[in-house]
């Protein structure tokens, strides 16, 4: 057969551009772990979100104005006046609460079945860089709205960086370009927002992903695939990226765009989470609102902030959270990855310090009252304990033996299965007599299904045991 | 475990309390509902008669007014718009900023936003709050949700005059209740429905897209569903190799 | 790994209905995405019909408006004018404006409703500049064929006194005229045909 000229054409990329090198490298001789389950939905969601934010973002960009005077009606403007310019604005601002969503729940999988752990420091380094750099850009998105949460937030978070001695005064005056939070402020953080912080985070994610792919994928086993190969040397337990990887990840990124398409279409707001009320007063610098809070996702980190009495150690405190997490790989001293096969110790810290941070997540959102700051100095000291006494009880916990290859991995089937047994448990099946005496065909009984509480009971005590059981 | 589990419920059991206490002004509801053109016309009317005087709501226009409502660009003219006004024109007051700073403090603040900062419900009871209060020179009236605003009751000859009633707790005077002391032109459901009218209409205006995004909801809800089953299917094929 | 049994044909009709039914689904997002780029209500509003008051202009005086963000020019003409326009055919690339944008009732001689009064949109044809209004009679640096008209001086384009093009300049055609009607005979709307009238 004679080569078409759509085949000439593509050879003459292919002999000048390793495309298909990249591709099978990369896909579909990119060999990950077959037992993946629910928790490595994560990472590809949140490039989705990624590429969401850019293109959305650059679509707004287009009829913003980065000016204290514009800023706030051009934001209407783009609500009510642009063709689809809301749709285009609600993606943006839904995005932004999503991709934390999907970055805590991705970094959530990492403690869990230690991917931060040996030989993968250097890709949890990165992934930190990456949740810092977020949160920069949130942070600095969070201002163009210019609304009065907009303008104060950023007055609090700038002033933070006051607290430091010597230089502080200094630092906080030129971050800002005035004595307040202005114009000034607002177009550079425009410039930020918009170019700088983007590829920054786009040249993370690059690292992040070369390094993930030269060490391989972890899985929740916490078993290196690598090794057990077979003759040919692809490993026993992997399975091509491309196509096994790529219909699996379509199918969460459906299921992510159903929950993203609701809170889109329905409740954009999300009761003032993802777009707090007082933002949609314009930036007023002579009144601070009654209560402020910033957006959901930095509240436990400003929670920890309010929970120390001292302006310098707060600021401390709360850089120190994040800083914590980069020194993970090497707090911790387990000897097994995943959390399949470590101590009670480890489950149960790894529990209270997700219950701390929730905690703390919502104390951010309450006003400071006596009662709450307490609950926040007690959850700020669980918080920090679960990293800093983390070589100590991570040292002498007792390990399960790891097995040398995946275990089968529970499918999906068996789930929907199970929750029909719990189904049938907690209802019973009676038998109703109809008071006519219509009678049914085929001799069939009317039934009708009642709700049994002895079977609840019996539901409730198991999962708690379950539960007890699993953390040990 | 079991300290840990009285810590969580102390800890619930605090907030909600503590979220119970700082809310103790009662809203009345208001009864939204984008979809009655009716209601939203008459609170549109209600809005260029009654507010439009000191208020603004720069962030629509006329036009936007007749698409939503499904009325005639020259109904909208004739009914709705003041004297004047063209069908592009945005809803601005004809106030003078200067002049209102001298006579309320401040710049009576642009509506257009209102009822997402502040709720329906707030609106609602706001606009009802209003009383006699000899205390306040020179308006002689507060309000029961704002305390010591610096906005007169433009609806006192309809809706007439309240006055509070005060009841004592903690050693403190509290206002119980208010009642209508001197009746106005309306009877008070023809007023509560003026009220409902005007809160529904700032409804509409703090994001008139709504209706259309709820609308739209559902095709984008639908189509992503039908994406998802054929991926399921997609991955079910391709994932009987590996099991 | 187990390739034994797959069924190629399901999984090539379930890759492609997933690849249609996506291309669609990119397709539908991609329409709110491109049609946000086009004019808003904002420029919509910028560019309802303009009301002019042309009581108070003088004989050969030209009045620039804006109508969507255009030029509109305005131009009263002496007499001396209409006489001239009348002899410039032969030096013209459309002097009946046949591959021109007018109104149909203002496609005559004269290019307007009215012979004195000459509404055209100041837009070179060529690439977009707006020309400069030089109504002198053989000027020094025009010379000695000019006869009063527009220069677009970006590229060197011609208009005589009705907008239509000289021959040998860049310009392919001869100035556009906005739709505009009478209110009465001191008052012109731009961007409204009288009623009865039509493209």
């Amino acid at each position: 057969m004679k080569p078409t000229r759509l085949t000439l054409c593509g050879n003459w990329i292919l002999e000048r551009f390793p495309m298909a090198k990249i591709w099978n490298e990369h896909m579909t001789h990119y060999y990950a772990p077959k037992n993946f389950n629910f928790w490595y939905f994560f990472g590809s969601l949140a490039l989705l979100v990624l590429v969401i934010q850019i293109i959305t973002g650059i679509l707004l960009t287009m009829n913003y104005k980065p000016d204290a005077k514009l800023a706030f009606d051009s934001v209407e403007y783009i609500m009510r006046e642009v063709n689809w310019g809301w749709l285009v604005r609600y993606m943006h601002s839904t995005g932004a609460s999503a991709f934390f969503i999907v970055v805590y729940l991705h970094m959530f999988r990492g403690l869990l079945y230690g991917s931060f752990k040996h030989p993968r420091e250097l890709i949890w380094i990165f992934g930190m860089c990456l949740f810092v750099a977020l949160m920069a850009e949130a942070f600095m998105g969070y201002l163009l709205p210019w609304g009065q949460m907009s303008y104060w937030g950023a007055q609090v978070i700038i002033s933070l960086f006051s607290a430091i001695p010597v230089i502080g005064d200094d630092l906080s005056l030129w971050i800002r370009g005035d004595y307040v939070v202005s114009d000034a402020t607002l177009n550079r953080f425009f410039a930020f927002h918009v170019i700088a912080v983007p590829l920054v985070l786009v040249m993370l994610v690059f690292l992040h992903i070369v390094a993930l792919h030269e060490v391989g994928s972890n899985n929740p086993d916490g078993i290196e695939i690598k090794k057990t190969k077979d003759a040919k040397g692809i490993p026993l337990d992997g399975i091509p990226f491309h196509p096994y990887f790529t219909v699996k990840d379509i199918v969460g990124v459906a299921v992510f765009l159903l929950f993203f398409s609701t809170v889109m279409f329905y409740m954009p707001e999300m009761n003032g989470f993802f777009l707090e009320h007082a933002n949609f007063i314009p930036a007023d610098p002579m009144k601070t609102p009654e209560h402020i809070a910033p957006v959901w996702y930095f509240t436990p980190f400003y929670a920890i902030l309010r929970a120390i009495p001292d302006k310098f150690a707060g600021v401390i405190s709360m850089f120190g959270a994040i800083v914590v997490l980069f020194l993970l790989p090497w707090l911790d001293r387990g000897p097994v990855k995943s959390i399949r096969y470590r101590g009670g110790i480890y489950k149960k810290a790894l529990a209270l310090f997700v219950l701390s941070f929730l905690v703390l997540g919502y104390l951010g959102t309450q006003p400071a009252t006596p009662t709450a700051t307490i609950f926040a100095r007690v959850f700020t000291a669980i918080y920090f304990g679960f990293f800093l006494l983390m070589p100590i009880y991570t040292r002498w916990e007792k390990t399960k033996p790891v097995p040398k290859r995946l275990t089968s991995d529970h499918g999906d089937s068996n789930c929907l299965l199970s929750m029909k047994a719990v189904f049938e448990e907690i209802t019973t099946v009676k038998s109703v007599t109809t008071h006519d005496g219509i009678r049914l065909p085929n001799g069939a009984t009317v039934t009708k299904r009642g709700f049994n509480f002895k079977g609840l009971l019996n539901v409730i005590i198991r999962f708690a045991k379950k539960l007890k059981a699993s953390l040990d | 475990m079991k300290n840990l589990l009285i810590l969580c419920l102390l800890a619930i059991l605090s907030f909600s309390f503590g979220v119970k206490a700082s809310e103790n002004i009662h809203l009345q509801e208001a009864d939204v509902d984008l979809t009655d053109s009716e209601s939203l016309q008459r609170g549109a009317q209600h809005f260029v008669t009654y507010c439009l005087g000191c208020h603004s709501i720069k962030h629509i226009r006329y036009l936007r007014i007749a698409i939503d409502f499904g009325v005639d660009e020259k109904k909208v003219l004739k009914d709705i718009a003041p004297e004047g006004a063209g069908i592009y024109d945005k809803l601005y007051t004809a106030m003078n900023a200067h002049d209102a700073e001298k006579w309320f403090g401040i710049q009576p603040p642009d509506l257009s936003l209102i009822a997402r900062s502040r709720s329906p419900d707030w609106l609602y009871s706001y606009l009802k709050g209003f009383y006699s209060d000899p205390n306040k020179p020179p308006l002689g009236v507060n309000n029961l949700v704002f305390k010591d605003v610096g906005m007169p009751n433009v609806f006192w000859q309809l809706q007439g005059q309240q006055e509070a009633v005060y009841k004592t707790v903690d050693g403190q005077k509290v206002i119980e209740r208010l009642v209508l002391k001197e009746p106005g032109k309306l009877s008070e459901q023809e007023f509560d429905r003026l009220v409902n009218d005007l809160v529904n209409f700032l409804v509409y205006v703090g994001e008139p897209v709504k209706l259309e995004r709820e609308r739209m909801g559902k095709y984008v809800l639908f189509f992503i569903s039908m994406f998802l089953v054929i991926a399921y299917l997609l991955k079910k094929e391709y994932w009987k190799d590996v099991d | 790994m187990n390739d034994k049994g797959v069924d190629k044909s399901k999984r090539q009709f379930l890759t492609s209905a997933l690849t249609v039914v996506g291309a669609v689904g990119t397709g539908y997002i991609a329409v709110p995405f491109l049609s946000q780029m086009q004019p808003s209500v904002k420029a919509m509003a910028a560019g309802a019909p303009v009301e002019v008051d042309i009581s108070k202009m003088e004989p050969g005086q030209l009045l620039r408006v804006a109508w969507r963000g255009k030029p509109v020019w305005i131009l009263n003409r002496t007499p001396d004018v209409i006489a001239t326009l009348k002899t410039l055919d032969t030096e013209l690339r459309d002097p009946t404006s046949e591959e021109s944008v007018q109104p149909n009732p203002t496609k005559n001689l004269l290019r307007s409703l009215k012979p004195e009064v000459f509404v055209a949109v100041g837009i070179c044809t060529h690439l977009g500049c707006s020309p400069t209004f030089r109504p002198e009679i053989a000027p020094a640096d025009l010379g000695a064929k000019w006869k009063g008209g527009f220069f677009c001086p970006c590229h060197g384009s011609w208009f005589d006194l009705a907008g239509r093009v000289y021959r040998g300049v860049p310009a392919p055609a001869n100035l556009e005229i906005p739709p505009y009607r009478y209110v009465n005979d001191t008052q012109l709307v731009i961007g409204e045909l009288a009623k009865e009238a039509s493209v």
